[in-house]
């Protein structure tokens, strides 16, 4: 019965809640990277990467994933067509 | 006759590697295998209690190992099965009165004349865990579907893939397929998913389980029980028998078989 109120409300389940957390943690646990750390590593990245081509930093998507046992850093990044520069 | 030896290991307390252990030791002499089970658990004995053997003790793993008796003397055969022995922890000393190599020791010496050889780790990733896994040829990682269990059993299985020398298998305890099917507990599968690694077994929630550690009577010699039917096919498997998965949502008593004919 609590199932079918928390469908009509939008509430998440407790197994789901415990799933998508213990994804979060298991990551940082297993390559010992904070959040925080990680920021500063994806504005590293940025940084290092506009140096050298025209990018959009709120386009870029870096984040940890999971492979089975291993942890990958998977970064995309659009490049900014060299046509619509100049048109811009 | 080369014993294999088997750890089982969990990181967290309290998830059931020592009813594990006397459980996975029952069936696998009930299959007629000779079996020696080790507790590693130096200061925190238990495995004897729940075996049931705890007055039978005169001498422990420390007293072999230091060299106050020989290895047969603190062997202690169960009441049920003449090939199946407990080597006691030490009650009154801790971890440090072992080490890796000694416990290899024992092993080695044990190997010839058992097909399996059983070690109960101490919770935890220091040195009783060391000297539980020192020996092994395999290890069983076993957890429940609980957020901190699992947390802790990826610790222990990515120590253990960082020495590669093992390739750990996963045993999930407590499981209650009533909680698993109204989504609020972990699945199988998303236990699996979350570790990644292989399964060996999932063991429902029974109270049997507890009624058996009460008696010295561990579950596996209950024919009718649930988690020891899933202990017993374990232990088939650890016997390379290939030994398909229990259903866990069939539903036993009249309500389950009430349920299951309004299906049909």
């Amino acid at each position: 019965m609590s199932g079918f109120f928390d469908r009509l409300f939008g509430t998440k389940r407790s197994a789901e809640s415990a799933k998508e957390r213990l994804q979060l943690v298991l990551v940082h646990d297993r390559t010992d990277l904070t959040p925080a750390q990680l920021d500063a590593l994806k504005d590293d990245l940025l940084k290092t990467i506009a140096r050298h081509i025209d990018i959009d930093p709120q386009a870029v998507q870096i984040a940890l994933e999971r492979d089975g046992r291993e942890q990958r850093l998977v970064a995309d990044i659009p490049l900014r067509s060299v046509a619509r520069r100049r048109a811009g | 006759m080369t014993a294999k030896v088997i750890t089982l290991t969990s990181g967290k307390g309290g998830v059931g590697k020592t009813t594990a252990v006397a459980n996975l030791a029952v069936a696998l002499a009930a299959d007629g295998r000779k079996v020696v089970c080790i507790d590693g658990d130096i200061g925190l004995r238990n495995l004897d209690i729940v075996l049931g053997l705890e007055n039978r003790i005169v001498y422990d793993v420390v007293d072999v190992i230091e060299g106050r008796c020989r290895l047969r003397q603190a062997m202690i055969r169960d009441k049920h099965y003449q090939d199946l022995y407990l080597i006691p922890a030490a009650q009154t000393r801790d971890k440090n009165a072992v080490s890796p190599s000694d416990m290899v020791r024992v092993c080695d010496e044990l190997r010839a004349d058992h097909d399996f050889i059983l070690i109960d780790s101490p919770a935890g990733i220091e040195r009783g865990f060391r000297n539980a896994i020192a020996a092994a040829d395999k290890v069983l990682v076993i957890t429940n579907p609980e957020v901190s269990a699992v947390r802790d059993a990826d610790r222990v299985v990515g120590i253990l893939e960082s020495e590669e020398k093992y390739s750990p298998a996963l045993l999930l305890n407590r499981l209650n397929p009533v909680m698993v099917k109204n989504h609020d507990m972990l699945s199988a599968a998303d236990v699996l998913d979350l570790l990644a690694i292989q399964l060996i077994g999932v063991v429902p929630e029974d109270e049997g389980v507890i009624v058996g550690s009460n008696r010295g009577a561990p579950v596996a010699l209950e024919p009718k029980s649930r988690a020891g039917q899933a202990f017993r096919n374990i232990a088939k498997r650890l016997q390379g028998q290939e030994t398909p998965f229990l259903d866990l949502d069939k539903q036993d008593g009249l309500w389950g078989r009430l349920q299951r004919l309004g299906r049909k």
